[in-house]
């Protein structure tokens, strides 16, 4: 997909003037916020669990050409075929081969944000697959021909309303009066016409939120049980995941499912956490005859050179987003790429360039809620900062223009000269007053019009922080002494 | 090998980027260590209860992720079980399993209105039975194994799925689950697909409002079978 980032401004004042958008972001500090907060006063081992995630991810990223080894080395045993792509034209590249070696043209898909970021669908639907998200979520919004809003709720921007208006453009078979008020009707309609694309589907295409080197298992977590659908009754499966995705063994793959659908949606476990491992074995009834693992690089290694390590250990729960108050506010699509929120103002300067996505870094109000709640302790704020830092070293467009630039800078000077600084502070809160006096309000003062456009300004009360500030202290003072001298208890 | 393959050039750069000798015998032993002895990590207080109490828990949790659950004294009542959870959900008395020695050698013909279909399970069948092999107290869930025993299609087609778990197999943690599959199927191994089921299938996509049976069953039933 072609990267809006730039544009986050534009993005976010449209979504900021977007009634049904407003509406349905309602939903998450309602939904997401409030449940994990409750699943981890559940839990009283939580922060030894985020702990414990962290060091494991460490460690696997500290070995990971090792770790990647023994996986592929597991996979190809049982059977599967593991396929390494550098770039997602590689991955999409190598998955139009699988599927044109099996003749499969109808492709089931379950949720995987890495085939998100490689643009899988728009490279496979003009070559003539017929691709389906199963999903329910990815599902609403193929329909619609955008992008996922979340990386957990990818229709989180959607109303019900329109959702039915979608069903009755797309499901031809959908009789005209049968009423879609009430989301179970929707999600019934959405079962039967997506079980015929199980049913009928050659090759089912999932994600993995893990890859475990002791089995060389692929886990995917979901609540539908899509997923499971996609890679059991479709001939060839074919597993999408980024190098990152390894951990060692079955007890550090529990220890990280403790806190992510906890963190995610606030749930004990998910509904269905499969570890599938390889193709249909001698005696199976059921299963994929063809399995593959496509493990992409597109930038990790890189990452992993960097002062980015840290966003690597990523489980993409989505609670960084959840708690965002600018994620809360504009939504997923102001971003502009594939991954959203703080998570994304991460990686899509990483995967895109810093010149395509400078606006996002400073899409933060580094209120340092979301390092608070990741499961993985990725110190989020820190490495936006980071980012900040280096769109400025590249000039990058979207960055602090030069006269917020200056400012700054004059600010600077200022703070470094105790006295000149009393003298503007109390030169600043003389001409505010004057102001306050004059028009009852703030309004036309130098440098603040981008502020009182839209809200007012309150008078400053009083005279400057470091008048105050010396009052208190002299006032605390006076009171200690007079302690001192009475005595307690008086 | 796909002709876009990498292979060689990926593991290269991450070694660079590591500044890691892909020879360097003290990496490979950690890591081999780590693949061998799997040591686990905290395994929370919920999971080491006495047994009376785990059995409960996994209960409750069970329910509270609106599944249904049902204690049968002994292996003998299933058959009628199963019965009658399908005349309750109306359901004509069909049930599709798999060649598990454990329900193989129930006495279904005790149930002579009962068809039963062994196999994968196909679009049209109405209700499921599988066995699990164990049940995690922790968080309520289902450990199963596929295979022909318990083909995994059952766990996910039919719009109901019973599942039998013996009380005698419930365990508190997920680490005694990977346990119980390494004495099964042997150290790094396991079977084709291990499913881990904690209710019926669900989603909220829709205004975060959770609808039951979005692609898999609708409805859940465990039966947890005593030992006699």
């Amino acid at each position: 997909m072609r990267a809006t980032s730039q544009a986050f401004l534009e993005n976010a004042e449209r979504a900021l003037g977007d009634v049904q958008l407003q509406r349905a972001l309602e939903n998450v500090p309602r939904g997401f916020v409030t449940k994990r907060a409750a699943a981890r006063a559940r839990l009283p081992e939580f922060d030894a669990l985020r702990d414990e995630a962290r060091a494991i991810k460490d460690h696997v990223l500290a070995n990971l050409d090792l770790y990647l080894e023994e996986y592929e080395r597991k996979v190809v045993e049982a059977g599967g075929h593991v396929h390494w792509a550098a770039s997602s034209a590689e991955a999409r590249a190598i998955i139009v081969d699988i599927l044109n070696a099996a003749g499969a043209r109808r492709v089931t898909k379950g949720k995987s944000m890495v085939s998100e970021e490689m643009a899988l669908n728009e490279a496979l639907v003009p070559q003539g697959f017929e691709v389906t998200e199963t999903d329910l979520g990815e599902y609403l919004i193929q329909l619609r021909g955008e992008t996922p809003s979340h990386i957990i709720a990818p229709a989180v921007h959607l109303n019900k309303e329109q959702v039915a208006t979608d069903f009755r453009r797309h499901h031809r078979a959908l009789p005209a009066g049968r009423p879609l008020h009430e989301p179970s009707a929707l999600v019934a309609e959405a079962r039967q016409v997506l079980r015929e694309k199980f049913l009928a589907a050659d090759a089912g295409i999932t994600g993995a939120n893990f890859l475990v080197a002791e089995t060389g298992s692929a886990v995917i977590v979901t609540n539908e049980g899509n997923g499971d659908l996609t890679q059991t009754l479709a001939r060839v499966h074919i597993v999408v995941a980024s190098l990152e995705k390894i951990v060692p063994t079955l007890e550090d793959t529990t220890t990280i499912l403790r806190l992510l659908a906890r963190s995610a949606t606030g749930q004990e476990c998910a509904t269905y956490t499969t570890f599938s491992c390889g193709p249909r074995r001698p005696g199976d009834v059921d299963g994929p005859e063809e399995y593959h693992v496509v493990l992409l690089d597109n930038g990790r290694s890189e990452l992993l050179a960097s002062d980015f390590r840290p966003i690597l250990r990523c489980i993409r729960c989505g609670a960084c987003m959840n708690h965002c108050p600018v994620y809360q506010a504009v939504g997923g699509h102001a971003y502009g790429w594939v991954y959203p929120g703080p998570v994304g103002a991460v990686l899509t300067p990483a995967l895109i360039g810093i010149a395509e996505a400078a606006p996002l870094p400073e899409a933060s109000t580094f209120c340092g809620r979301c390092e608070e709640v990741c499961p993985m302790q990725i110190p989020l704020p820190g490495l936006l900062r980071k980012w900040r830092m280096r769109a400025h070293e590249a000039q990058a467009p979207g960055t602090t223009p030069w006269q917020g630039r200056l400012a700054l800078r004059a600010w600077g000077w200022l703070a470094r000269h105790p006295r000149l600084y009393q003298l503007a502070a109390r030169l600043g809160v003389g001409i505010a007053r004057g102001f306050w006096a004059r028009y009852g309000r703030l309004v036309g003062a130098p440098f603040t019009s981008a502020w009182t456009r839209y809200r007012d300004l309150p008078a400053p009360e009083g005279g400057t922080f470091q008048a105050r500030w010396r009052r208190h202290q002299r006032h605390r003072q006076l009171s200690s002494a007079q302690w001192r001298h009475k005595g307690p208890g008086q | 090998m796909s002709r876009f393959d990498q292979r060689d050039e990926i593991l290269a750069r991450i070694r660079r980027a590591l500044g890691a000798a892909d020879d360097d015998p003290e990496r490979r032993l950690a890591v081999m260590k780590r693949l061998f002895d799997h040591p686990p990590g905290t395994v929370p207080a919920r999971a080491r209860r006495p047994r009376d109490a785990l059995v409960a828990q996994f209960i409750s949790m069970l329910e509270s992720q609106a599944a249904q659950v049902s204690r049968l004294e002994r292996a003998r009542d299933i058959p009628k079980a199963v019965v009658d959870t399908l005349r309750r959900r109306n359901l004509a008395l069909r049930i599709r399993h798999g060649s598990d020695p454990y329900l193989a050698a129930l006495d279904w013909a005790s149930e002579p209105a009962l068809t039963r279909h062994l196999g994968a399970a196909t679009a049209d069948d109405a209700a499921g039975l599988s066995r699990a092999l164990a049940g995690i107290s922790e968080t309520g869930t289902l450990l199963l194994a596929s295979g022909p025993d318990n083909p995994t299609t059952i766990n996910f087609l039919p719009p109901l799925h019973i599942v039998v778990v013996r009380e005698a197999d419930i365990v508190g943690s997920y680490e005694e689950g990977w346990a119980q599959l390494r004495a099964l199927y042997g150290e790094r191994s396991l079977p084709r697909a291990v499913n881990l089921v904690s209710g019926p299938s669900r989603t909220a996509d829709i205004e975060q409002t959770l609808i039951m049976g979005a692609h898999g069953p609708v409805a859940l039933h465990v039966f947890i079978v005593g030992s006699d």
